[in-house]
């Protein structure tokens, strides 16, 4: 007989994402436990989730405390950006390549933000709508935004991502007499994605309709917004 | 590159694993992917062979993808249907009010190891 080592099967029948689910369970529930909401902005590249973010900042700063972590896969310009306009504490984190935020990520940015003096932690996620779609980062709340010169048809072709969400601002308003764009079916196809999802057209460089925006998050956080999706 | 990261995902666990049983090397891994999870079969194993180079256990590793067929239910007419043709309409009545059943699966089935 051959002196093989024993072959054996282990059978594990998981999904890829259970292990990053756990982590992002259990760290939702420790954000909540100090009372931090964290909030996942998601879009593609370009969408303004940097511009929005400054403007949506500098509306809830009065009532929060508020910090960013900047995800991308080099450089500190976003993070440099948020601290100068936003005045706000921010760290950047590099994802060496990588397309998106996992759990793990995420804690790790939190621990080198401090989240002990803050009530908002905004995470700016990797410019991309596949991946970070896929991996839970722990969010409270999962926002996606997107512009209007991406066209009214995004959610038909990202259907994760609008599913996901549950919060979506319509950025560059201010540009739709150049675009081909309809509110109505952008909104329609939304709806097809996640019926649940609240849609607030915005315009971030001009501030049209932030305070919208901004009321949104005054709301579900004082409304035991810290039960979110947790 | 999006495949690439559920690649990294996948090692980790599967490394973990056999860390935990012992094991001199994993010899097969079966992976279940959904036909609408977004993931290329052939892509992911040109990033699975690229990989697996680089860990432990998993240097000889072949990997097996079996394909799960994408089916979406109706809640308005009770009918099943396959999503990768019909996407979220409803071909039997026409309605929106559907959801995936089967198909955004992406599942470490099992693994052969060697011990």
């Amino acid at each position: 007989m051959l002196t093989m080592g024993s072959v054996r099967t282990i059978n594990l029948s998981k999904s890829v994402f259970e292990d990053n689910g756990k982590e992002a369970d259990a760290l939702r529930a420790y954000l909540k436990s100090k009372n931090v909401f964290l909030v996942n902005v998601m879009s593609s590249p370009g969408a303004g989730k940097t511009t929005t973010l400054i403007s949506l900042i500098n509306k809830l700063s009065e009532r929060f405390r508020i910090g960013v972590m900047e995800a991308d896969i080099d450089s500190d310009v976003d993070a440099v950006k948020v601290a100068d306009k936003a005045r706000c504490k921010s760290i950047q984190l590099h994802t060496g390549g990588m397309c998106h935020l996992d759990s793990a990520m995420s804690r790790q940015g939190l621990d080198e933000l401090g989240i002990e003096d803050l009530d908002i932690v905004f995470l700016e996620n990797v410019g991309n709508l596949v991946c970070p779609a896929e991996f839970d980062t722990g969010a409270h709340l999962d926002m996606t935004i997107l512009s209007v010169p991406e066209g009214d048809d995004k959610p038909l072709k990202y259907p994760l991502i609008y599913r996901k969400c549950n919060l979506v601002l319509i950025n560059k308003i201010d540009a739709a007499p150049y675009f081909d764009f309809s509110f109505d079916r952008c909104v329609a196809n939304i709806k097809i994605r996640n019926n649940n999802s609240t849609v607030i057209p915005i315009s971030a460089k001009t501030g049209e309709n932030m305070d919208e925006a901004a009321n949104y998050f005054i709301k579900i956080i004082s409304d035991g917004g810290k039960n979110y999706n947790a | 590159m999006h495949e690439l990261g559920i690649v990294v995902h996948v090692i980790e666990q599967v490394e973990k694993v056999a860390e935990e049983n012992n094991v001199e090397k994993v010899a097969r891994l079966s992976l279940e992917v959904g036909e609408v999870s977004s993931v290329v079969p052939d892509l992911f194993r040109d990033c699975f062979e690229w990989s697996k180079k680089k860990t432990k256990y998993l240097q000889d590793c072949e990997l097996e993808l079996i394909i799960l067929e994408g089916l979406s239910y109706c809640q308005d007419c009770g009918e099943t249907y396959k999503t990768t043709e019909y996407a979220k309409k409803c071909p039997h009545c026409d309605s929106y009010n559907t959801y995936l059943v089967t198909g955004n699966e992406i599942n470490i089935k099992d693994i052969q190891v060697v011990s």
